[in-house]
């Protein structure tokens, strides 16, 4: 059974920080369909729509009609372990440093045999197991072979923390505790066992209902930050930057309307140095750091949280430059992602439908509770995601984009979307 | 399907093997190492490049070159070329493809080479890039290489039929045993079933002496006609049947069974012979999980039953089953491409009365297999030969 997770020791100043490595990351074009869906923490194969075969690895034709009509579909990952070994030897550098490696072989009740990491609470074969799609610290994915059913401190594994970023016992930073969402944020992460929490806020002698009551929780410590004044950020990074694991940007600046009703630029201006260039003054000071320190340890930097909008993927009228500063923010978070995929930080980007606070007032319900947004942060974390969607209104947008974004476009254009 | 009955290689000389001497490590390339294994067989045939008409060849480091560019590489001129990329079962196959075209006439003697170079950090690069499945399936997942692959075929086998360590042990013991009087085995000393129990572990159940080292050599063999072979006074053997297959049994959840249970009827119909008239055999023994299977699929015990037969023999050149005659890769070394062609060329030497070890007495019929290219998680190539001794020197 996984020993539970022991809170890290101090590290040892003398003993030289290691420079982050990645396992494996070549594949092939057609493989990156896993990716695709892992990213949403899918595990998706390739099945043929001629003759049903489920089939891996991914290929170009189906194995046994020749069909090039191989949509991606959701399995079920159960599956017979059929064979295991321990790897303690190892051609790549990164396993290298990680051996012993346990890997199995599953027949999937689907029909393929799959390579799979296993995880150590799995029985030797013949067991039934569970295979789940997985990031690795590359970025690809890679499968995983769980346990059929739950055991007590699974997510503590060795090597699944491999391919997850867990807030326990990890130093977060979350950028700003004054928003109801912000300080969702923080209560989960802390009810989730983050070892520390600084939470950033801005204009501190403006008194915001609730951020009193942050500071009572034992984790918390309260930092002045304004993510538009790039000293404000500079002064935060000097002083906690070198023990961030986990980085959850929260801060935004939202307003409603779109471009005819309002006047002058004052406002989008405002959005834009919040919402996208206050994540690359973050990103400036917090990512260089956050890299150096991919490999450090029990608790190394594993993930940068953007908390983006589901209006970053189509405008929404009513909210057009909020909508617009949030796209931004979502293209300079790829090149985050980018920067940081050679030290295995994971960059997640969470796109919630609006969320009931004051800023989307006049919207319709269904709107997202800000406890909704962080539990959905905590779980992306725990699970290693890279993109989140919560909420019944961002699973729609998900979903209309897919069947035809132009058509989308109109409606939103109409007045409909939420 | 097939109604036409399949000729025989009646006229075809198997002649001329060599073996160039193995090293850990070479800073030269491959095309060294097989423009060695040319001039061997020229030397030995005592003959010149101009009376080759036909060329085969395997190495899996020529690259960015294939066969083609090798042939400006060394000044040959052929008629008939052959890239084999086949890996373990090249030998085999480089057999079968050549004698037909020498039958057929469109060659009349062809040089079979096969060789590759081991640098440093040449095996680690082969094994990242070794096909799009195992970069995207297998290499991401530890990065092992062939240790973890066969890792997984050995726990299930021994799991499934019992056998044990010991007895894969007892294969390789024997084996080196068989490479002490070989002068080219890069393994020399020793080695007792203790020591391999022992060994550190690799990826369990495997341990360091159920894995082959990775080095550089290079191996050749020359097929012709028996008309040449006699005027040019070359001892040699004749091919009584081969087999090829690949990717046998796609369906089985693991590879427990290879290619050649789908066609050792066929090999020992060609053939005339059966598994109980061979004198020696060489399998492909990249790992001992794989030796066994061998010999269960080409009929030299019943499937699943490895275990007894490895008990109820002995594996020495003068043993009741000589095997793996010049202590095969395990003890010799894999070098590459050449280690598909190992066991064929041992099997020449003792057929030709030329062993460079200990003799296999009496040695009339030899069967070598091969197999090879783990694309994802199985060898998919598989192939075996039943040769006869021919001319003797």
């Amino acid at each position: 059974m996984t020993a539970p997770l022991q809170r890290p020791k101090r590290k040892n100043p003398v003993v030289k920080t290691r420079h982050p490595t990645l396992p494996p990351w070549t594949r092939s074009r057609v493989a990156l369909g896993m990716t695709a869906a892992a990213a949403e923490g899918r595990f998706e194969l390739q099945r043929c729509e001629q003759c049903a075969t489920v089939q891996y690895p991914p290929r170009e034709a189906c194995c046994r009609c020749l069909s090039e009509e191989l949509p991606w579909v959701e399995i079920d990952g159960l599956g017979d372990l059929i064979s295991q070994t321990t790897l303690l030897h190892s051609h790549d550098l990164y396993f290298r440093e990680r051996v012993p490696w346990r890997l199995g072989m599953v027949r999937l009740d689907a029909g393929p045999t799959v390579v799979v990491h296993l995880h150590g609470d799995v029985t030797a074969p013949p067991a039934r197991v569970r295979v789940a799609c997985k990031l690795d610290k590359a970025g690809m994915a890679v499968l995983v072979g769980f346990p059929q059913e739950d055991v007590p401190n699974m997510a503590d594994d060795r090597q699944l923390r491999e391919f997850t970023c867990d807030p326990k016992f990890r130093r977060v930073f979350v950028t700003d505790g004054k928003t109801a969402t912000g300080q969702a944020v923080v209560r989960a992460l802390a009810a989730a066992g983050a070892e520390l929490i600084w939470v950033g806020h801005a204009e501190p002698w403006k008194r915001v209902p609730g951020l009193v009551d942050l500071q009572a929780l034992p984790q918390v410590t309260l930092l002045p930050l304004d993510v538009t004044d790039p000293r404000s950020i500079k002064e935060v990074a000097s002083q906690v930057g070198p023990k961030v694991d986990i980085l959850v940007n929260t801060a935004e600046y939202h307003r409603a309307y779109g471009i005819s009703t309002r006047a002058g630029t004052d406002i989008a201006r405002m959005e834009m140095d919040v919402n996208y260039l206050g994540l690359l003054r973050l990103a400036q000071e917090f990512g260089p750091v956050m890299k150096a320190r991919g490999a450090d340890g029990q608790s190394s930097a594993v993930a940068w949280v953007n908390l983006l909008s589901i209006f970053a993927l189509s405008n929404f009228p009513a909210h057009g430059t909020y909508s617009a500063s949030k796209a931004a923010a979502l293209s300079l978070a790829q090149c985050l992602r980018a920067e940081m995929k050679p030290a295995g930080v994971r960059v997640i980007n969470v796109f919630p439908g609006p969320i009931d606070d004051e800023w989307n007032q006049l919207l319709p319900p269904p709107k997202l509770s800000p406890q909704a947004v962080a539990n959905a942060i905590v779980a992306a974390l725990r699970d290693g995601l890279e993109d989140v969607y919560p909420g019944d209104v961002a699973q729609e947008w998900r979903t209309r984009l897919k069947e035809s974004a132009k058509g989308f476009e109109r409606e939103l254009a109409a007045g409909s979307g939420t | 399907m097939t109604s036409r009955r399949r000729a025989d290689y009646r006229g075809v000389a198997v002649a001329v093997p060599v073996t160039i001497p193995y090293v850990r490590y070479s800073t030269k390339s491959a095309h060294w190492w097989i423009a060695r294994a040319l001039a061997g067989l020229l030397e030995g045939a005592g003959i010149s490049k101009a009376d080759v008409d036909g060329v085969c060849v395997s190495g899996f480091l020529l690259f960015p070159d294939t066969a083609v560019g090798l042939m400006q590489h060394l000044g040959v001129t052929p008629r008939w070329l052959d890239h084999i990329p086949m890996g373990g079962n090249s030998g085999v196959v480089a057999l079968r493809r050549a004698a037909r075209a020498v039958q057929a006439g469109d060659a009349e003697v062809v040089a079979c080479l096969a060789g590759d170079t081991n640098h440093v950090d040449s095996f680690r690069q082969t094994v990242a890039s070794f096909s799009q499945f195992a970069r995207d399936a297998v290499y991401p997942y530890g990065s092992g290489g062939p240790n973890a692959s066969f890792a997984f075929l050995t726990d299930y086998v021994m799991r499934t039929t019992g056998i044990t360590r010991e007895d894969y042990g007892k294969l390789c013991v024997a084996q080196r045993t068989n490479a002490l009087s070989f002068p080219h085995a890069l393994f020399k000393k020793p080695l007792t079933l203790g020591e391999y129990l022992s060994a550190r572990p690799i990826a369990e159940p495997l341990h360091l002496f159920d894995c082959v080292m990775p080095c550089a050599g290079a191996e050749a063999f020359l097929v012709t006609t028996e008309e040449r072979a006699k005027s040019w006074s070359l001892p040699f053997a004749r091919i009584l049947g081969t087999i090829e297959r690949h990717n046998a049994y796609p369906e089985d959840p693991i590879q427990y069974r290879g290619g050649w249970a789908m066609d050792r009827d066929d090999l020992y119909a060609q053939a005339g012979v059966g598994p109980e008239d061979m004198d020696l055999v060489q399998v492909y023994d990249d790992y001992p999980v794989i030796s066994a299977m061998q010999l269960e699929d080409l009929g030299f015990c019943p499937k699943g039953e490895a275990q007894a037969f490895i008990r109820s023999h002995t594996f020495n050149n003068e043993g009741s089953f000589p095997l793996n005659t010049s202590g095969g890769q395990l003890s010799v070394g894999q070098a590459g491409a050449a280690g598909g062609y190992l066991g064929l060329v041992e099997a020449l030497r003792q057929l030709t009365g030329r062993p460079l070890g200990v003799a296999v007495p009496d040695a009339e019929h030899a069967l070598v297999s091969g197999f090879g290219m783990i694309n994802y998680d199985r060898g998919l190539c598989s192939g075996a030969a039943v040769l006869s001794r021919g001319s003797v020197a």
